[in-house]
C-alpha cells in the first residue's frame, strides 16, 4: 500500500480510505505485504493510525527516519484539533498513535530492503518536505517507482528529487502541477515575503497561523534572510509549541536538506534563527509592527486564535493562513470570506484585518515531471493527485516528447537447451546439455549410393562434380577435402568404381539427420 | 581497488614538527657515521640514541608501480581511515573511475584530510631532506631508518586542493544500497560495526559473490551493529582490518583509561590523551559523561583541539541513521545522539581549533587535553608534549593503536612524564573472527600473510593467527592471487510469450529439457530473450517507401538426438511396418541390420544409427521415423 493519507475536505468517513475494497471481514495484514509512506503530509499518512489500530493491520510501516519523527507529531495535533476542538468521536487515540508508530520500519535513503523473499524496496531523496521519498518496488523483473510529492528544483532548504535510471515498469508521478512550467514557489514566496513587508512598513502586524514542523520552519527561514537582507528591525516571534523543540528536528536530520545548508551548517545552523525570537502572550499588546507565528494553524484555539482575536479589529493587520484549514474552523471561514465571526457567549468579532492565503507546496512542475520521467526511463506512465484535464494535457506532452526509439543494434537469433531441474533453469548449447546430463549424442546417418558413367578416374570424376556443384550451388560452402570427398555444407560426397566396370562409378552419398 | 589506505607510521622515523619554536629540538646534534665518513647533519638529528630525520614528515603510499592507476574503474572504500591515500591514487595519475563510500565516511574521511594538511601546513619547512634515502646511503644508517622499506616512494603530504578534487570524485552510498557497476557486477556497502559509516562490500554477479570485510567489530559502541547474515554464501571473502592489539580488552583498557586519568588529576597532573579527531574519542567522552561525577571530576576541564574538533563534534550528531539502534531513536525524541552535546552545552568540554587564539586565554590547569596526531609528529599534540613532558606529574595517556607507543616517545627522551598505553581497538579478534567465519561458510578466505601465523614477539600464541579449513590464502604487498573461482554463467531473461512457447520434455526424473531458439538482445550487459519475431505482413496500401528492416535469419539448429536404439524392440517395430526379412549380424559395436527384400543396411551402434538405402525416399522417411522413435530429441 502506498502511502495512507486522509481527504481534509471531509468530516465523515470519507475522510479515511475506504478499507472494505481490500477485504470486507478478513484482516489487512493478510492483504498487504506492506505500507510505505513517502512522507509527513496529512493526506500521504493522515490514516495511519486508523488504518493500523481501528481497522487492524500488524505487518510492516516503512518511512523514512524524519518522516517517522515528525509523523507522530502532526498526526496527535490534528487529532487534538478533531476529537477536543470539534468533539468527535470515532476518531483515533494518542495511544493509537503510537501503537501505530511501533510498527514502522525506518528506511534509509538508498538502501535496498527486503520486506520478503520477493518483494524489494529502496528509497530516493524526493524534495518536497523533509524526509520525503519516492520509493522503488521490485519484484523478479518487474517493479513500479511511486514519488509521493517531490520537487525537481532545489528549494531554501530542500535539494532537489533524484533517481538513478532503473527503467520501472511504471511510474506513479504526482501531477498537482502538471500545467505549471515556471518556478511557481520562487513566485508565491516573493509574493508573500512583498505582502508581509507592506504590511509591517505601513506599522501592521501579520499573524501566521503554523503546524509545529514543516512550514513554519521553511517559513522562518525565508523570514530570517529577508530580515538580513533588508535589515529590517521589526520583531519576529514564534509562539509556544514551536520551540527549539521543533528546530531541533531539523539541525539533526540536517543530511536531509540542501547541499547549501548541510555544506555550512557546523559555521552557521541554518535552523537557529537569530531574528526569531520567542513570544510571550504580553507581546500582543506591544505598539509597532511585528510578525508572529503561532500554533495551530487552523485558528481553531490557542495562542494563534487569541493573537487573532486581538487583531482582528485593525485592517493595518495581516493573517496568512499558510495551509489547507478544516470546515468548520475559523480559519476555513475567514478563508471562505466571512467577515462576522460568531464567538462564544454571543460574542460577534468583525475581522477587518486583511486574509491572505498562500500555499507554498514544493512540487514538480511539468518540466520537473519530464525530468523525471528522463532519469528514471519508465515504460509506463501512471499521473495521479492531480486534475483530471491537467493529467490529459501532459499525457500528450509525454507521448509526444518519449516514443520508444528503435534499438540500434541488431538482434542476434540463438540456439540453446534448458535444462529445467528442481526450480533452476539453466541456458546452454545442445551439446552442453547432453554432457551435463551424462547423455551421449546419438548419430544418426543416411547414405544413399548412385551410379553413374563416366570413363574418368574417380579423382577426376571427384573433381568434375565440386566444379559441376560449385557453379551450380551458389550460396552453400563446397569443399573439396584432400581424404577424397567433397562437401557440400555437411553432406559428404564420396566416388568409387564399380568393381565389373570402370566405367560405372559408383556416388556415395552420406549426410547426418538435420 | 579496494581501500585506499595511508600508511603513515613511516612519519616515526621524523623529528616532530613544533607549533612554537623548541630549543630542545633545535639543539639536537646532527648524525655523523662513527668513522665520519659520512655527514648527514643537515638531515638527520640524534636524540637518546635514536636517528631522526628532520624534513617535513613523509607517508608511505599504497603500491602505484603495479598496474596502471587511468584504468581503475572504481575504488571502494571501508572507512574513513582507510581513505587517506586517495589524493595520491586519484590525482595526476590519469585516474578517471568513481569512488564509492558512505556520506559518513566521506564527510569524517574529509575532515581528517583537512586536519592533516593543515598541521603539515601550519608549520611549513623550507627544505626536505632527500640525501639519506638514497639506497647506498641508507645502508649505513643506524635502524630503524636502515631497515625503512621503499622509502624513495614516500611523500609529502598532499595540499586542500587535492582533497578536494579527489574527494569530488566520491559517489556516495547508503548501507544495503545495490548498486549496478556496468551490468556486470553489483556492489552493495553493509554496516560493519567500527565507526560511522563504515562498510564491508558484497561484490557479486548472479552467480558469484566476492565479500571484502575490512575493519569490522562486534562490540557495541556508537555506530550501527555489523550485518554478518549478508556475508553468507561467499565464493570468496577477503579479510583484513582485524584489531592490531588482538591481547588488549577493549572494555579493560576503558577502564584503566578513567583510571589513570583520574589519578593524574586528583594529584594535580595533567592528562594527554593523542588521538584522531573521529572515532573511539566519541566512545571516550561518552564514557567520561558518566565517568566525571561518580569520580568527583566536575570541574576539570576537558579540552579538544583540532582544527576540526568543531566539525567533528558537530558531524558526530547528524548522522542518525548511522547509528547503533540506542543513539539513534533518540533523535525522535529529539535529542542529540551522542551526549558530548551536554558536556559541550555545561561547558565541561571545550574545544578550539588550535591552541593559538582563545585557548591560550581560557586553558585552566590541571585539565584534560585531547589532541592529535597520535603518531606524535605534528599538530597540537607535539606542544603538550614539549609542555607538560618534563613534569612527573602529567600522564600521557596511548589509546590510538596504529603507533607503538615506545617509538612515538622515542624523540621526546629522557621524558618524566607518565606513560599508559590503553590502546583500544575494536576491531575483529582472532576469536570473534573465527565464530564469523563458522557462521558465514566462506568457500575460500584470502588474508594478509601475517594472519596465517602467530605475531613475531608471541610465536607460541597459536591463538593469535587464523585456522582456516580448506588454509586461507595468504597475500602480501605486491604479490598477485588468483582467486579461486570462474565465471561461467550470466543471467537472461526469458521474455513471456518466449516462455510460453517452449515444450520441456522430461528426460530424467525430475529434469527436462526444452529446446530454445530465440532472439538475444543485449543491453547495458543485460540480457533478454525473445521470440523470433516473424516477418510483419506487408500492408499493401502503404505509400510511403520503407526501408523495412530484415527480419534476423532463422537458422534452425542441427537437432541433437540422444539415447540407443534397442535391437529387440527397434526389430518388432519393423516387423509391425511390415519388413520381416530381416537378417541381423553382430558386429564390435552393435549389430547390422540388412533388410533383405529392401536391398537395404541398418548398422545399429550405441552411439549412432546408419541408414544405407539407396533411391527409396518413402522407405528411407520411415526408417528414419521408427529410428527416431527410440531416440530423444533435442
Amino acid at each position: 500500500m502506498l502511502d495512507c493519507g486522509m481527504h481534509m475536505g471531509y468530516n465523515d468517513d470519507r475522510r479515511f480510505p475506504d478499507f472494505s475494497y481490500i477485504t470486507q471481514n478478513g484482516r489487512l495484514t493478510d492483504f498487504l505485504d506492506c505500507v510505505i509512506i513517502s512522507h509527513f503530509h496529512l493526506d500521504h499518512c493522515g490514516a495511519l493510525p486508523f488504518m493500523s489500530e481501528m481497522v487492524g493491520y500488524d505487518g510492516p510501516i516503512y518511512m523514512t527516519h524524519p518522516t517517522k519523527a515528525i509523523c507522530p507529531i502532526l498526526l496527535e495535533d490534528f487529532r487534538k484539533i478533531t476529537v477536543d476542538k470539534k468533539g468527535e468521536t470515532n476518531f483515533f487515540t494518542s495511544q493509537m498513535i503510537k501503537d501505530c508508530m511501533k510498527k514502522v520500519v525506518p528506511l534509509n535513503l538508498h538502501q535496498t530492503v527486503q520486506v520478503d523473499d520477493e518483494l524489494e524496496i529502496k528509497a530516493y531523496y524526493a524534495g518536497h518536505v523533509l524526509g520525503a521519498a519516492m520509493v522503488h518496488i521490485k519484484v523478479g523483473s518487474e517493479s513500479v517507482v511511486y514519488t509521493g510529492d517531490y520537487n525537481m528544483t532545489p528549494d531554501r532548504h530542500l535539494g532537489a528529487a533524484w533517481i538513478d535510471k532503473c527503467r520501472p515498469d511504471i511510474l506513479i508521478s504526482e501531477s498537482t502541477y502538471a500545467t505549471t512550467i515556471r518556478d511557481s514557489k520562487r513566485c508565491r514566496e516573493r509574493d508573500f515575503l512583498k505582502k508581509v513587508h507592506e504590511t509591517i512598513e505601513r506599522g501592521g502586524k501579520v499573524l501566521i497561523p503554523v503546524f509545529a514542523l514543516g512550514r513554519a520552519q521553511e517559513l522562518c527561514i525565508l523570514l530570517e534572510t529577508f530580515w538580513y537582507r533588508m535589515n529590517l528591525k521589526a520583531p519576529i516571534y514564534f509562539s509556544t509549541g514551536l520551540t527549539e523543540k521543533a528546530n531541533h528536528y531539523y539541525k539533526l536530520f540536517i543530511t536531509w536538506t540542501n547541499q547549501k545548508i548541510r555544506k555550512t551548517f557546523v559555521q552557521r545552523n541554518m535552523f537557529e534563527f537569530k531574528h526569531i525570537k520567542a513570544f510571550d502572550r504580553s507581546y500582543a499588546d506591544n505598539p509597532g509592527p511585528m510578525v508572529v507565528f503561532a500554533t495551530p494553524g487552523m485558528l481553531h484555539a490557542g495562542q494563534s486564535l487569541q493573537i487573532f482575536k486581538k487583531w482582528a479589529g485593525n485592517e493595518k493587520n495581516m493573517v496568512i493562513m499558510p495551509g489547507y484549514c478544516v470546515q468548520g474552523t475559523i480559519g476555513h471561514k475567514i478563508l471562505n470570506g466571512q467577515r462576522k465571526l460568531e464567538m462564544e457567549g454571543r460574542a460577534t468579532l468583525d475581522v477587518k484585518l486583511q486574509v491572505e492565503y498562500m500555499s507554498f507546496s514544493a512540487h514538480a512542475d511539468a518540466k520537473g515531471i519530464m525530468q523525471l520521467i528522463r532519469m528514471a526511463e519508465p515504460r509506463n506512465m501512471l499521473l495521479v493527485h492531480g486534475e483530471a484535464v491537467k493529467m490529459e494535457f501532459l499525457k500528450g506532452k509525454i507521448e509526444q516528447e518519449f516514443r520508444p526509439l528503435p534499438d540500434p543494434k541488431k538482434p542476434r537469433t540463438m540456439h540453446g537447451t534448458l535444462i529445467m531441474k528442481e526450480n533452476s533453469l539453466k541456458l546452454v548449447s545442445s551439446e552442453q546439455a547432453l554432457k551435463e546430463l551424462g547423455l551421449n549424442e546419438h548419430q544418426l546417418r543416411f547414405t544413399c549410393r548412385v551410379q553413374l558413367q563416366d570413363p574418368h578416374s574417380d579423382t577426376d570424376t571427384l573433381h568434375r562434380i565440386y566444379t559441376h556443384l560449385k557453379s551450380v550451388l551458389k550460396g552453400y560452402t563446397i569443399q573439396h577435402l584432400p581424404d577424397g570427398t567433397v562437401m557440400v555444407d555437411s553432406i559428404v560426397i564420396k566416388v568409387s568404381s564399380s568393381a565389373e566396370d570402370t566405367n560405372t562409378k559408383v556416388l556415395l552419398l552420406s549426410w547426418s539427420y538435420q | 581497488m579496494l581501500d585506499c589506505g595511508l600508511d603513515t607510521t613511516s612519519v616515526l622515523n621524523f623529528l616532530p614538527l613544533p607549533l612554537v619554536h623548541s630549543p630542545r629540538l633545535s639543539k639536537l646534534p646532527g648524525w655523523v657515521s662513527k668513522d665520519g665518513t659520512l655527514n648527514l647533519e643537515k638531515e638527520l638529528k640524534e636524540c637518546t640514541g635514536r636517528v631522526f630525520v628532520d624534513s617535513q614528515p613523509e607517508f608511505c603510499l599504497p603500491e602505484r608501480e603495479l598496474l596502471d592507476l587511468s584504468t581503475i574503474d572504481v575504488i571502494l572504500i571501508s572507512n574513513y581511515h582507510c581513505m587517506m591515500a586517495l589524493p595520491y591514487i586519484t590525482e595526476h595519475t590519469g585516474f578517471t573511475g568513481t569512488v564509492y563510500a558512505t556520506e559518513p565516511t566521506l564527510q569524517i574521511g574529509r575532515l581528517l584530510m583537512e586536519e592533516l594538511v593543515n598541521f603539515m601546513e601550519r608549520v611549513p619547512k623550507a627544505q626536505s631532506a632527500t640525501c639519506w634515502k638514497n639506497k647506498e646511503i641508507q645502508r649505513l644508517l643506524p635502524g630503524p631508518l636502515k631497515d625503512a622499506v621503499d622509502v624513495w616512494t614516500w611523500k609529502r603530504c598532499y595540499s586542500m586542493q587535492e582533497v578536494n578534487s579527489a574527494l569530488s570524485k566520491v559517489q556516495l552510498v547508503g548501507y544495503s544500497q545495490k548498486v549496478e557497476l556496468f551490468g556486470a557486477v553489483q556492489i552493495s556497502p553493509l554496516s560493519s560495526g567500527y565507526s560511522l559509516g563504515s562498510s564491508n562490500w558484497i561484490i557479486q554477479s548472479h552467480h558469484e559473490k566476492v565479500s571484502y570485510v575490512s575493519g569490522s567489530s562486534l562490540l557495541t559502541t556508537h555506530p550501527q551493529p555489523m550485518d554478518q547474515s549478508s556475508l553468507k554464501n561467499s565464493d570468496v571473502l577477503i579479510l583484513t582490518g582485524l584489531t592490531q592489539m588482538p591481547t588488549a580488552n577493549p572494555d579493560g583498557m576503558l577502564g584503566e583509561f578513567c583510571s589513570n586519568l583520574a589519578m593524574t588529576i586528583r594529584a594535580g597532573g595533567n592528562v594527554l590523551v593523542p588521538c584522531y579527531s573521529s572515532g573511539v574519542i566519541y566512545d571516550l567522552l561518552e564514557c567520561l559523561y558518566q565517568f566525571i561525577e561518580s569520580a568527583n571530576l566536575g570541574t576539570t576541564p576537558f579540552y579538544f583541539i583540532s582544527p576540526v574538533a568543531n566539525s567533528s563534534l558537530e558531524f558526530s550528531q547528524i548522522f542518525a541513521e548511522w547509528l547503533c539502534h540506542n543513539k539513534q531513536s533518540k533523535v525522535y525524541l529529539p535529542e542529540p545522539p551522542f551526549p558530548h552535546a551536554e558536556l559541550i552545552q555545561t561547558n565541561k568540554l571545550k574545544h578550539y581549533p588550535s591552541i593559538h587564539g582563545d585557548f591560550s586565554s581560557e586553558f585552566r590547569q590541571p585539565c584534560v587535553v585531547f589532541t592529535g596526531h597520535p603518531s606524535l609528529r605534528f599538530g597540537d599534540v607535539v606542544h603538550f608534549m614539549e609542555l607538560w613532558g618534563k613534569s612527573s606529574l602529567n600522564t600521557i595517556i596511548f589509546t590510538e593503536p596504529d603507533f607503538s607507543y615506545l617509538d612515538a616517545l622515542a624523540p621526546y627522551q629522557p621524558l618524566a612524564m607518565k606513560c599508559v598505553y590503553c590502546p583500544i581497538d575494536t576491531r575483529l579478534n582472532f576469536h570473534q573472527v573465527s565464530k564469523l567465519l563458522k557462521e558465514v561458510q566462506p568457500l575460500h578466505v584470502v588474508c594478509p600473510e601475517q594472519y596465517t601465523q602467530p605475531p613475531l614477539t608471541q610465536s607460541h600464541r597459536s591463538d593469535l593467527m587464523l585456522e582456516l579449513q580448506p588454509p586461507p590464502m595468504p597475500y602480501r604487498r605486491c604479490s598477485v592471487l588468483n582467486l579461486p573461482f570462474r565465471r561461467r554463467y550470466e543471467r537472461v531473461y526469458i521474455l513471456p510469450e518466449l516462455a510460453n512457447s517452449l515444450v520441456p520434455s522430461e528426460i530424467k526424473p525430475g529434469i527436462s529439457l526444452a529446446t530454445v531458439s530465440a532472439v538475444l538482445h543485449s543491453k547495458d550487459n543485460k540480457h533478454t530473450l525473445q521470440s523470433v519475431p516473424k516477418p510483419p505482413p506487408m500492408p499493401p496500401s502503404k505509400k510511403r517507401k520503407r526501408v523495412i528492416e530484415e527480419p534476423p535469419v532463422v537458422l534452425a539448429p542441427k537437432p541433437l538426438l540422444s539415447g540407443a536404439v534397442p535391437l529387440e524392440a527397434f526389430l518388432a517395430t519393423l516387423q509391425k511396418h511390415g519388413i520381416t526379412e530381416v537378417k541381423v549380424e553382430e558386429t564390435a559395436d552393435g549389430h547390422i541390420l540388412h533388410l533383405q527384400a529392401e536391398d537395404t543396411l541398418i548398422q545399429l551402434e550405441e552411439d549412432g544409427t546408419h541408414i544405407v538405402c539407396d533411391n527409396n525416399e518413402p522407405l528411407r522417411t520411415t526408417l528414419r521415423d521408427l529410428v527416431l522413435r527410440f531416440l530423444q530429441k533435442l
